[in-house]
């Protein structure tokens, strides 16, 4: 890396070098047995130049083909944007624990039964279930070094389990599951078993809801699939520069119900989006993103900082190529309602568990409409089946802006997003009859 | 390290030696550009290029897969990917059986990444000023990618086959606001490498920042049933969720339930709707002539006259349902093993006109353009770019952007007029199992759905 950046250096007044290097094992199931083991080795290399003040870009696979990396970049720089920013100098960063050797370490035969285990719990309460399931364990090395003199270097180890069943009875069709993630090994499936069959057992029976406005209940999984996408476009700096972001001019305002508080945090010791440092080498910190209702902050990464005239969050992330802002995992503050409390004080509704095709819509603009994938009927204060051919349309905004109740009790959902239920008051519902 | 055709050479000699039922290696080694502009400035132009590699190997019914970029020490990574498969194997392997292919597959197109990035700037320049010069718009994203990849598929049987792939993708997207209301139209495109089709758009840049704008006063539509017409573009979308992944033969081969509702012969639609998967189709963005298991491309009807007769295999699939193999295993890049994919899939045309279709209507949605689509199976949602209302046979009002859902086993029998317009979108890109996003096409004429979901205010 020292030598791309030397030479890099020579042609260019900045630069940077990025590498991920990563290894990851899983075991995969199929119709309730083992069926398929993966290992994948990669390599990442990219390089970020500033030359004549615009910035260059190029990444490879291959480590010993230096020349062509660094013309590559020298060439987009002619066209790039306008470097805004410096390079971060060498600084110091939180310790956040991220890497267990015991992930590494647990033998694929470990991981077989894990899944075994899993699949034969979920069986054991439904026979005819068909389950595909997964377990991997992956680690991850990250290397940043500039000509600023700035460094970052991590290892992060991530355990991860899952399950997806098919239940399947003449032409209905129901789909059950649970995931999930950590940087230390998992080695009770019962959990994630006992979300699973809690998920059939409510499913039993067939329900309808009438068209119209209803109260609705959104499970962690629920938040996920139909508010969490608008959020995430809502709160990337880059959306409130472009003014394409409906909170944009709002910072300080209240936006949202008091009940709701929400911050990005990359510092929660062993989970898998956890990490001492952005892309960028710009250390990690707990950013709030809604202080009780208050549009608090929004995420930056170095150049959408310096366009924004603010300062780099620690969100710069090369999901997809030169870093842009992205959160780390979201968190929403809990509240004071239980989920059975909630669930007795609805006379007729939904509770939403999977909102299918929600993020298909105008993600920008909050509006979200979607196929209910899982969710279930309360009738009189009680859980009474599962609703099919359902959609609920709604609003990001009008919807968080007044929330009945939050709930007590917060979910990960797929290692991203840390969240209770919320309880709305009416949305929009038809139903097919 | 060694290149791709040094090490494919290598592989083919010793694959036979290891101790499996079957063993493949697929190298590859691509070069990738892309240019993203966000408002008025180009935000970023890359550059990359990658070389790896992955080994799949089947052991009494068992797989194993090893992916890497280092093609150094190829033998340690065949044992790694035998020693998995005999882990995990405890039944008997069944493939269908394939005749051995030799082959280079050569390509007469030239590369996209061999044009200047000069000369696609000043195109998607031209673009964005469009897009700009139109009153109220708040912003812009456009996003233009192209890559050229080259693959050596070897196999233990002895098929050694050399395939280029070259693809071009186009995304626009306009923003207009007003009052705090925040609306946007896209434009998504595609081609299998002919940079042409990129260069004519100017005009729909145009319409699609003008709707953008005109959105901000369309109203909602109300929730409900509707009787829905889709344009050629939205009912492929339609089709590619709604039916196409149900005839994916992973979902089903080894599921006793799924296998009794998919048999041959039953009765999905009206005598008018035919549905086809063709990787043989030439040009296409899901065109190619060797599926990633070295099995030849078929044009395979999945639905004619109305009635279940065909699904996409693997060979594995094939094998266990007794059926031909169709050539539609396919892996997104060496990263990954392949698996059951559509490659282009369509309606056949029928004979009505646009104007019998909408005739008869005296309030319905006509829907246009996708944004984007999912499926469960079962149930599926896709949703629409552009949407008007239908009233007394002619198209009304614009309205904002709707998502339509339905049920596989009453939505298709819902079809009542097919047009003969048939067209195909190169725009999308579709996901299954992490592989997202997989060239595909789709295509349909104009249809008209009866009693069609809606989702509203």
């Amino acid at each position: 890396m020292e030598n791309i950046l030397a030479l890099a250096r020579k042609t260019a007044e900045a630069a940077e070098v990025f590498e991920v290097a990563a290894e990851e094992t899983s075991v995969q199931f199929e119709t309730n047995r083992l069926k398929h083991i993966e290992s994948k080795q990669s390599t990442h290399l990219a390089l970020r130049i500033i030359k004549e003040g615009r910035l260059g870009y190029a990444t490879t696979t291959e480590l010993d083909d230096v020349k062509s990396l660094i013309s590559n970049a020298v060439e987009t720089a002619r066209f790039g944007m306008p470097a805004k920013f410096q390079l971060p100098a060498l600084s110091s960063y939180p310790q956040i624990d991220i890497f267990d050797p015991a992930v590494e370490a647990t033998p694929l035969e470990e991981m077989d039964k894990l899944g075994q285990e899993l699949i034969e719990l979920v069986i054991s309460h439904t026979p005819e279930i068909l389950c595909e399931a997964g377990v991997s364990k992956d680690t991850i090395s990250v290397k940043l070094i500039n000509s600023n003199g700035g460094q970052a270097s991590y290892k992060k180890s991530i355990f991860s389990i899952g399950i997806y069943g098919s239940l399947i009875r003449g032409t209905d069709m129901l789909f059950v599951g649970e995931g999930r993630s950590s940087c230390n090994p998992i080695s009770q499936p019962e959990e994630i078993a006992n979300v699973v069959i809690q998920q059939l057992e409510l499913a039993k029976n067939p329900a309808s809801v009438p068209t119209g406005q209803l109260p609705v209940i959104f499970t962690p999984h629920g938040v996920a699939s139909a508010l969490v996408p608008s959020l995430v476009t809502a709160f990337n700096g880059k959306t409130v520069l472009q003014g394409a972001s409906p909170i944009g001019q709002k910072l300080g305002k209240s936006v949202f119900d008091s009940k709701i508080s929400l911050w990005d945090d990359p510092t929660i010791a062993f989970r898998p989006h956890s990490r001492p440092c952005d892309d960028e080498g710009i250390a990690s910190r707990r950013t709030p993103l809604i202080e009780q209702g208050v549009v608090a902050n929004f995420l930056y990464d170095l150049q959408t900082a310096a366009l924004a005239d603010t300062k780099s969050t620690g969100n710069g992330d090369r999901g997809g190529g030169l870093p842009a802002p992205a959160p780390s995992a979201l968190i929403i503050a809990t509240g004071q309602t239980t989920m059975d409390d909630m669930v007795k004080d609805i006379k007729e509704g939904l509770v939403i568990e999977q909102l299918m095709g929600a993020e298909q819509g105008n993600i920008l603009g909050g509006d979200f409409s979607g196929n209910v994938l899982l969710g279930y009927k309360v009738e009189s204060g009680k859980i009474v089946g599962r609703v099919k051919n359902t959609m609920v349309s709604g609003n990001v905004y009008q919807v968080l802006k007044e929330v009945t109740a939050v709930g007590s009790q917060a979910e990960w959902v797929g290692g991203f997003l840390n969240t209770p239920p919320l309880y709305c008051p009416r949305l929009s519902v038809a139903s097919k009859g | 390290m060694p290149d791709i055709e040094t090490a494919a050479s290598q592989l083919a000699e010793t694959l036979k030696k290891y101790k499996a039922d079957y063993i493949e290696a697929r190298l590859e080694q691509s070069q990738r550009s892309h240019i993203t502009y966000r408002g008025k400035e180009l935000e970023s132009a890359g550059q990359s290029t990658a070389v790896g590699g992955n080994i799949r190997a089947l052991v009494r019914g068992g797989w194993g897969f090893v992916s890497f970029n280092d093609l150094d020490d190829l033998p340690r990574r065949i044992e790694l990917a035998v020693k998995q498969a005999t882990l995990v194997g405890k039944e008997e392997s069944r493939l269908a059986p394939v005749q051995p292919v030799v082959d280079t597959v050569t390509s007469k197109q030239d590369s996209p990444l061999a044009i200047p990035l000069a000369e696609k700037k000043k195109l998607l320049d031209e673009y964005n000023e469009i897009i700009w010069r139109t009153p109220r718009l708040r912003t812009s994203v456009i996003g233009y990618a192209d890559s050229h990849k080259q693959t050596i598929f070897v196999n233990s049987p002895g098929s050694y086959i050399r395939q280029p792939r070259t693809d071009i993708t186009l995304r626009l997207s306009a923003v207009a606001a007003g009052d705090g209301d925040i609306q946007q139209a896209g434009l998504s495109l595609g081609s299998r490498g002919d940079f042409s089709p990129m260069r004519r758009l100017h005009r729909q840049v145009e319409e699609m920042a003008k709707h953008a704008v005109a959105l901000l006063s369309a109203p909602q539509v109300k929730g409900g049933e509707y009787t829905v017409v889709l344009d050629p573009v939205l009912a492929g979308v339609f089709v590619h969720e709604a039916f196409g992944h149900l005839s994916e033969s992973d979902f089903v081969y080894e599921d006793d339930r799924l296998r009794e509702i998919m048999v041959l012969g039953k009765k999905f639609g009206s005598g008018e709707l035919n549905i086809i998967d063709s990787a043989a189709l030439p040009g296409l963005r899901g065109s190619y002539k060797y599926d990633d298991e070295g099995v030849p491309a078929t044009k395979t009807y999945l639905i004619q006259e109305g009635k279940l007769v065909g699904r996409l295999h693997s060979r594995e699939t094939a094998a266990k349902m007794n059926e031909k193999p169709t050539g539609n295993a396919r892996a997104m890049n060496y990263r990954y093993p392949p698996i059951v994919r559509m490659s282009n899939t369509y309606i056949e045309p029928g004979k009505a006109s646009f104007d019998d279709i909408i005739a008869g209507i005296k309030e319905g949605v006509y829907a246009k353009n996708w944004f984007g689509g999912t499926t469960s199976m079962e149930m599926f949602t896709f949703s629409a770019g552009e949407a008007y209302m239908i009233r007394n046979g002619k198209i009304a009002e614009a309205l904002r952007p709707v998502v339509l859902t339905g049920n596989v086993f009453t939505t298709l029998n819902n079809i009542d007029a097919i047009g003969n317009d048939l067209d195909m979108n190169q725009g999308g890109g579709c996901g299954k199992g992490g592989q997202f996003p997989l060239p595909v096409s789709n295509g349909s004429p104009h249809i008209r759905i009866s009693r069609c979901l809606v989702g509203g205010g």
